[in-house]
């Protein structure tokens, strides 16, 4: 497998010397002191297994051995004939173990992990997908797991927190802030800065101080790099549009690497429209109208939600995944360079395309993977039968079953819930 | 009417064997309990008053200081409200070094330059930043000491002695010691480690040290007179004003230099 895609500071710069962990105006690196010489070890770490090509290797070889890869590239047949424009192809990183692409990040990190000699890893989750895949790599490795995550989640993705638990992590609700991601994140610093001799923090997404947004995006690397093949292969030329949710941004800016340097691929992030921008109630940070402005949070410089004193926001998304403050600050700089357009969908938009996409093709796509599909199937009609596109299937949502139920409003589902609640007393 | 607080600091300690730091959350749990706790403060002697202007994700805070952060929000706290009581209180206390301490998207948000300049205008001497770290802060640390305001670094105990250096070349007034590794709040145990660490931090700087991160009674500052310059009390006042109300401030601070 080859590397050549992998990003790096250099790749939005056009060769003009930048500060590390720079693209355009954002990222950086503002971390508290304390977590100085841990960061100057992980930097030290990322450098040399980039410039290994047997560690690529190993990852390739790991991610093939241990969870699916290369993943299918399906052509929607059925969408297509059903909007009569652009093929239709999805890229399913649904098929990864544990039903996310969050497990090429994870299993990239364990092995980075392995190599510093640290015991034990922590994490933050939304939805659980990084906190499952977190737990799941540490049993693999065989490192102590604590995964953080806000009371909130830990409420509306119970099965999640029962997996991660059974998998040996100890999950620890967090109740401050929005009970949310964002809060996840902060006590999961909080527990690095007392920790980082014998712990990693497995950062979730391309975001957070430097390196964790390039190092995120090299390991989700796989993704594109994957995809182009296969496009060129199975279709013959490169498509017209690639679409991916943005929520951090990690699995869109996995798929997008595989095609920076393509300028006839328009890339699309699909944010997360929750009831409306117009409503205020929804977690878009790139999108128009989003209202989200510079700052400085989390250890990064990017795109927040925030008050104009700097005050971060409370977010709003039917996908917890998508459900948080900001942006990578990679994407932050392709947005501003106009390299990749941003859309929002909104909650009710993405079970419309859910729905479809069960029918119409037999494939539950992930909350959060569902907005792409909205943005997809938007234009596709408008498209000619000859250019292609790809969506990415971050994620399954057939796990999520609670979630999506209750977003259906299924009538025989509440009835089942209750019934099966009456078999149980507490205590 | 800029001052150096580093030449101030130092004047102090050919008086007392060491000097006192304490810290509030403006807004926590109110402003008018705010004046009261800084009024005891100041007439118990403390030398210098860190007045936190709240941020919304305080990461290097612990529970006590996040939870205070958030219900100050909670109730409207605004930047420009702890401009004001910063204001007012240094000038009603003029033997007290006040200072900011926040969370950098504030500064950034507001404008580095004029949250500097509306910082020295009101009579403070310095800003104490805890996620801008000096790799990021160039342009903070040149306006810092343009105006002559105090941009306090950091040391901690995972520091480099090369590091301490580079850090200390960077900042002025004094030097913040963490005294462990984690947030604010938490128990220190002071043994050995702790001696070699501030022999550590003395030699990288000549700027006074002061200590903080988890001190609360008499015995942690008769400890560190001597090997530091200030104690730093953080979350033991706001515990106390928590469970006794600002009157026993006063007593509980006098009793730490008794």
């Amino acid at each position: 497998m080859f590397q050549r895609k992998a990003i790096s500071p250099d790749h939005f710069t056009n060769g003009i010397a930048m500060k590390k962990g720079y693209y355009g105006q954002w990222g950086g690196a503002f971390i508290p002191e304390v977590l100085h010489a841990t960061f100057a070890d992980l930097n030290r770490v990322y450098e040399q297994a980039r410039n290994e090509a047997s560690f690529w290797q190993e990852y390739v070889d790991l991610m093939g051995n241990y969870s699916c890869r290369p993943t299918p590239l399906t052509f929607a047949e059925n969408l297509t004939r059903h909007f009569g424009g652009a093929r239709i192809f999805i890229k399913r990183e649904d098929l990864n173990h544990t039903g996310a692409h969050k497990a090429n990040n994870v299993m990239g990190q364990g092995l980075l992990v392995r190599r510093m000699g640290k015991r034990r890893v922590i994490a933050e989750t939304g939805a659980g997908q990084h906190g499952m895949a977190t737990a799941t790599m540490a049993a693999r490795f065989g490192f102590a797991c604590t995964i953080y995550m806000g009371e909130e989640d830990v409420a509306r993705q119970r099965p999640n927190v029962f997996w991660m638990e059974k998998l040996g992590a100890t999950v620890v609700p967090v109740t401050d802030g929005s009970r949310t991601l964002k809060d996840a994140m902060n006590e999961a610093f909080r527990d690095w800065v007392a920790s980082m001799d014998d712990t990693h923090y497995v950062i979730g997404t391309v975001c957070g101080p430097h390196p964790f947004p390039e190092m995120v995006a090299w390991f989700q690397s796989i993704i594109g790099q994957e995809a182009r093949q296969q496009i060129l292969k199975q279709y013959g030329s490169l498509p017209a549009r690639v679409y991916a949710c943005v929520g951090g941004g990690s699995n869109a800016l996995g798929i997008f690497q595989g095609f920076l340097d393509d300028p006839g691929v328009e890339l699309i992030g699909v944010e997360a429209g929750g009831q409306g921008i117009a409503t205020g109630r929804h977690a878009a940070r790139m999108a128009d109208g989003s209202g989200a402005s510079p700052g400085v949070a989390q250890g990064y410089k990017s795109m927040f939600l925030q008050s104009p004193e700097g005050q971060m926001l409370d977010t709003h998304s039917i996908a917890a995944g998508l459900d948080y403050v900001g942006v990578s600050p990679i994407l932050a700089d392709l947005g501003d360079k106009g390299r990749v357009r941003f859309a929002s969908a909104t909650d009710r938009e993405v079970i419309e395309a859910l729905s479809l996409t069960m029918r119409t093709e037999g494939i539950i796509p992930a909350m959060e993977s569902a907005h792409a599909f909205v943005q997809a199937f938007k234009e596709a009609p408008a498209m000619s039968s000859d250019q292609a596109i790809i969506i990415n299937m971050s994620g399954r949502g057939d796990k999520d079953i609670f979630t999506i139920a209750h977003a259906f409003d299924d009538p025989s589902w509440k009835a089942f819930i209750v019934d099966r609640a009456k078999g149980y007393t507490i205590g | 009417m800029s001052r150096n607080l580093e030449r101030e600091l130092k004047q102090r300690l050919q008086q007392k064997k060491i000097l006192l730091m304490t810290h509030l959350v403006a807004g926590y749990p109110s402003l008018a309990v705010n004046r009261e706790v800084i009024r005891q403060m100041a007439e118990a002697g403390v030398d210098c008053i860190e007045l936190q202007i709240p941020f919304s994700e305080p990461i290097a805070d612990g529970p006590v200081i996040l939870k205070a952060n958030q219900q100050s929000l909670d109730q409207g706290i605004t930047v420009e409200a702890c401009f004001r009581l910063g204001q007012e209180m240094a000038a009603a206390f003029p033997q007290v070094r006040f200072l900011f301490m926040t969370y950098y998207n504030v500064v950034f948000k507001y404008g580095e330059d004029a949250f500097l300049r509306r910082t020295r205008d009101i009579g403070l001497n310095g800003t104490i930043v805890p996620d801008l770290p000096p790799d990021e802060g160039q342009s903070y640390l040149a306006g810092s000491r343009e105006l002559g305001l105090a941009a306090v670094q950091f040391f901690t105990p995972t520091s480099s002695d090369e590091r301490m250096r580079q850090v200390a070349a960077q900042g002025a007034g004094f030097v913040y010691c963490v005294a462990r590794r984690g947030v604010t709040g938490r128990q220190t145990t002071f043994d050995h480690a702790l001696d070699q660490y501030l022999a550590r931090c003395r030699r990288a700087t000549t700027l006074p040290l002061a200590v903080g991160f988890g001190i609360g009674s008499r015995g942690d500052v008769a400890m560190l007179a001597g090997q530091a310059d200030m104690a730093v009390i953080g979350t033991a006042t706001i515990k106390l004003v928590d469970a006794q109300g600002p009157a026993a401030v006063g007593p509980f601070i006098a009793g730490l230099l008794a």
